[in-house]
């Protein structure tokens, strides 16, 4: 009790030196990193989870590229189920001279059957639930939607031939797709205003399905009748295996930023393990004044644990409050990535925090602690009876368990645990050496430039173990803001100057045999020449030299995948430009003979097909037996529409087929887009650029929201340099009085001091970009097959960041020690 | 410390002496321009130190005074040869290798010129000291206890050297000493009791 009292009176003059404030705010960042990624994770794991149950609107889907039967409805029915219908296809919605790709969904009365959707009178005002879908007449509009097209809510959009007045803005559906939202947003119609678009004809990319909800065994029973009915078109979706997915997403995503997170917390960790040294250092004339006084080890020992304790509380306290403005921060750059609103966090990462920081402190703080337990009296007298060490065994493993049950706390699987344990050993091990063998280098070339270059660069190799912890520390940390900052904007760079000058930006598909020559004569008016009409037909693949599809054994798993699904085939004459034949023969531009199909080369790879094999498709309900002639390699770069699967000329020739095309469109010429679409509107235009632009969009925001995160490692980073400076102030402080005392003036002095930092931040630099360089080329040739030239953008960053960081860090971290008076020099004896 | 007032002539050597708290290493702290007094004047060769700013007296410093303390105070991260450098390069001075190696083998550590602070003894710390506080000529040489931390057969050593480069150099020699027997060795004795000067003694030649 009276050891506690001693702690706690104590504890607010402690706060005032500055190796208990490094240990603090270690503590404090290790905390905020874990739970800033910790509030992140679980307001999205929420929402998910949330919208698991509900992701179908119904409790199974039939999804079917042709209209429902209904006497499907009808089965369902029977067996006392809800119902409901969507139709939902992709189309150009216009308003005014404004127009953007959207997510057409026509719903039935009852949709949704799971969940509600919800909605709002004004953009951004409150949104409020429903159980009414549009009035006849009038949409539900996307935010997104409506921002792009300029308009609010009365205004009119015209979906296909059909002018709908947008009554709401839509805020919520719950089979929207999970996290972050698609690429075209949605708008929702009255199922019965469908007709009036006139968008859905034969041909069109209709996706129809029945929802169907109620008892679990009533759906099953259900199910269990109509399945032997359903044609293979037909794909049937529960809730099980529709959550799972988005589930297992953000499962991926927890762990990625998780770990990123730990890396902070185990920097924080070095941090608090040097802080903890000289913690220790400066109680130990106290204590040996205490004991010499008659305090037990016991007394000493809990006192100190009081203490670290509280500090451990007061750094959970500001880690949790910075964690919490950091996720709001993060949150808020994403905003509109989001499709909806994140539940608020729960309390989990503040416990979770809570332990890390315990462990924190038990495990890195403690050794020290018990050293200062050994503190021999006799130091009252003898100023350089020192207690023997903590033994290397017992801090090495009291920070490895530290560690590890940190790692289990993140990542929860042993076998895991394991492989990123001997991973991070492996290296932080070989980051070290490298730090290690930086050092001696620095060391080497402190030749004769001068007194302050010689003295700052010995500083550096006579604290060889710690300026390498320093150099990896802030390494690590510039690494991952190098990669993410420079690595991301050169990859596409690289990408798009990797494209053909003319590749096409825009892709009209859904064209009608009889519209072609109407198409081309828009084009051919506006000056663009008309593109070439690629022929699409669907069909399925049944079986493959005479074996079901379904049954038959492939080397690869995307190779069944590639056969069971619904195959678009095309026919030409003449082999493509952006095609490469690889072996069999192309057939004569006049070949009558059976029909003949070329197959891109992976595809048959993975199916396990070759020359003269066999592969039969249904198409339209018949079946067409095609032999294999050619494999073709397809550069798939030139954006030029292309096929796994082409066909002879004539073989697909009474079936039904609609047209694709891809033409090169400038920015100025895009008016001619809207003529296209106002005369064909069923044709749909994809607008490659605008994609492109919007998927940066999004990698930049999900990019700023890791930097973010990174930032705490940074900062980590820092709160190691200051711990080692504050373990080294005495000597600093005392070298500074010397110098000065045999005549170095303050600026030579303060020269030192900076030329020690500058190279320990070179060092880092140099660390960081070598090591972003690596891992971006391997990224780019590995990952994308890409080259990848080596940027001098991303070292010049790295080497002047890590030099400045490192420099106004350590000026601020020594500049007590800068100007200690030369008198401290006569006095320190 | 108060109402002292003495000059001390260029080449003499004097001790000050006295007992724990006398004052004499204030007197040290502000002969040396390390400190400046509340009041008064002091004069090193022939500048007035307490007209000048820090900077200035760490100047005056640079140009005229060598230390040698009683834990010898080298650079822990620099190795010999760099220590004794350390004042040739402050003072701006040509060629300090050369000179710093000349000087290092007056006091017979040419061949430990590569060794750091940790790998040499005391006596050998002490001599990297006096070559440190010898090597830029400096006109006076300020010296705390310099044997305070040696064995007495070390301690002679080291002031045999001491003795030597002073005579060599003509260098004024300030020692602040509690030993009676190196007190004696200088031209002059200066006691302090309190704060206050009560002896100032020729040795008798």
């Amino acid at each position: 009790m009276k050891a506690v009292r001693f702690a706690l009176r104590s504890f607010a003059r402690e706060l005032r030196s500055g190796e208990v404030v490094v240990l603090l705010l270690s503590v404090a960042l290790a905390v905020a990193a874990l739970t800033a990624v910790g509030f992140l994770t679980d307001r999205i794991g929420k929402s998910v989870a949330r919208q698991a149950n509900e992701i179908l609107a119904a409790d199974i889907r039939l999804r079917s590229p042709e209209p429902i039967p209904p006497q499907w409805r009808q089965a369902a029915e029977a067996h006392s189920l809800d119902t409901a219908e969507t139709q939902t296809f992709p189309s150009v919605v216009f308003a005014g001279d404004e127009s953007s790709l959207t997510t057409v969904k026509g719903v039935s009365a009852d949709y949704p059957l799971r969940g509600h959707v919800r909605i709002s009178d004004r953009l951004f005002s409150e949104q409020y639930e429903v159980d009414d879908i549009p009035q006849p007449g009038t949409v539900w509009a996307d935010g997104a939607l409506m921002a792009r097209l300029g308009i609010s809510v009365g205004d009119t959009v015209s979906v296909g031939e059909a002018d709908l007045e947008v009554a709401a803005v839509l805020t919520y559906r719950p089979d929207q797709s999970i996290g972050f939202a698609s690429l075209a947003p949605s708008i929702l119609v009255n199922l019965g205003d469908m007709p009036r678009t006139g968008l859905i004809t034969e041909g069109s990319r209709v996706g129809y399905a029945l929802l169907v909800a109620g008892e679990e065994d009533a759906v099953n029973s259900f199910y269990d009748a109509v399945e032997e009915t359903l044609p293979d078109s037909v794909r049937v979706r529960n809730r099980e295996d529709s959550s799972g997915r988005a589930g297992d997403a953000a499962d991926r995503a927890e762990r990625f930023l998780s770990l990123t997170a730990v890396i902070s917390v185990l920097l924080s960790a070095v941090a608090i393990a040097m802080s903890a040294r000289r913690f220790t250092h400066r109680r130990m004339d106290t204590v040996a004044l205490m004991k010499s006084l008659g305090a037990s080890q016991r007394f000493i020992i809990t006192a100190a644990s009081v203490q670290i304790v509280l500090l451990g509380v007061l750094g959970i306290v500001i880690g949790c409050a910075v964690g919490f403005s950091a996720e709001k921060l993060i949150t808020s750059m994403l905003a509109d990535l989001f499709q909806s609103d994140l539940p608020d966090p729960g309390l989990a990462p503040v416990a979770l925090g809570s332990a890390v920081a315990l462990i924190l402190v038990i495990g890195f703080a403690m050794p020290a602690l018990v050293q200062l337990r050994n503190t021999p009296p006799l130091r009252v007298l003898r100023h350089d009876a020192i207690p023997p060490p903590p033994s290397r065994l017992f801090v090495a493993g009291s920070s490895l368990l530290a560690v590890a049950a940190l790692l289990y706390s993140v990542i929860g699987d042993g076998r895991m645990l394991l492989i990123v344990l001997a991973g991070m050993l492996v290296i932080s091990g070989s980051l070290y050496v490298v730090g290690r063998g930086l050092v001696v280098l620095i060391g080497r070339s402190r030749g004769g430039v001068g007194v302050a270059w010689r003295y700052g660069l010995a500083n550096v190799a006579r604290r060889g173990r710690d300026s390498a912890v320093q150099i990896v520390a802030f390494g690590l940390g510039l690494t991952v803001l190098l990669l993410l900052t420079f690595v991301r904007t050169e990859l596409l760079e690289s990408w798009q100057q990797s494209l053909a000058e003319d590749a096409p930006n825009q892709f009209l598909i859904n064209i009608q045999p009889q519209e072609r020559d109407s198409i081309a004569a828009i084009f051919e008016q506006a000056d663009i020449a008309a593109p070439d009409f690629v022929p699409l037909v669907r069909a399925r693949m049944s079986t493959i030299n005479g074996e079901d599809v379904k049954t038959r054994e492939y080397p690869a798993e995307d190779g069944r995948w590639m056969a069971n699904r619904e195959a678009n085939l095309s026919w030409a004459t003449t082999l493509s430009d952006s095609n490469e034949l690889l072996e069999g023969e192309w057939w004569d531009a006049d070949y009558q003979g059976p029909p003949l199909v070329s197959v891109e080369e992976e595809a048959a790879l993975e199916m396990g097909v070759g020359l003269g094999d066999q592969l039969n498709f249904m198409i339209a309900g018949q079946e067409v037996e095609l032999t294999i002639a050619s494999l073709r390699r397809i550069d798939w770069n030139s954006f030029r529409p292309n096929f796994f699967m082409v066909l002879s000329p004539g073989a697909l020739e009474d079936y039904p087929a609609t047209y694709v095309a891809s033409l090169k469109i400038d920015a100025t010429e895009k008016g001619v887009l809207l003529t296209l679409v106002r005369a064909h509107p069923t044709v749909s235009v994809i607008d490659l650029d605008a994609i492109l632009e919007q998927v940066q969009s999004i990698m930049d925001k999900a990019s700023l929201a890791v930097q973010a995160v990174f930032v705490f490692t940074l900062a980590a980073g820092i709160a190691v340099l200051f711990a080692a400076v504050q373990s080294t102030i005495d000597e600093r402080r005392f070298e500074s009085a010397m110098l000065r005392a045999l005549g170095a003036r303050r600026r030579t002095v303060l020269a030192g001091v900076l030329t020690e930092f500058a190279a320990l931040g070179f060092a880092a630099g140099l660390l960081a970009s070598a090591g972003a360089s690596i891992l971006a080329y391997i990224i780019a040739v590995n990952l994308f097959e890409l080259d990848y030239d080596f940027s001098p953008g991303l070292w010049l960053a790295g080497l002047l960041g890590g030099t400045l960081l490192v420099c106004v860090s350590g000026f601020i971290a020594a500049r007590g020690a800068i100007n200690a008076p030369p008198i401290d020099v006569l006095r320190a004896a | 410390m108060s109402d002292i007032s003495f000059t001390v002539d260029k080449g003499e050597s004097i001790a000050i002496i006295g007992p724990s708290g006398a004052g004499k290493s204030t007197l040290l702290a502000l002969l040396a321009g390390l400190d400046l007094p509340t009041r008064g004047e002091i004069w090193l060769d022939g500048q007035c130190l307490t007209d000048l700013d820090e900077d200035g007296r760490a100047a005056a410093r640079a140009r005229s005074v060598g230390f040698v303390f009683q834990s010898f105070h080298l650079v822990p991260s620099l190795n010999a040869l760099e220590n004794v450098m350390l004042p040739l390069e402050l003072a701006d001075q040509d060629a300090p290798r050369d000179r710093a190696m000349r000087i290092l083998s007056e006091v017979g550590l040419q061949d430990r010129w590569s060794h750091y602070p940790a790998q040499l003894s005391g006596g050998e710390k002490q001599r990297v000291a006096i070559a440190r506080a010898f090597a830029a000529e400096p006109a006076v040489l300020f010296a705390d206890e310099p044997t305070g931390n040696l064995d007495a057969r070390t301690g002679d050593n080291i002031m045999n050297i001491m003795f030597e480069l002073n005579r060599n150099l003509s260098t004024t020699l300030v020692l602040v000493t509690h030993d009676k027997a190196l007190a004696a060795r200088c031209d002059r004795e200066i006691g302090l009791d309190a704060g206050l000067l009560v002896s100032d003694a020729q040795a008798v030649a």
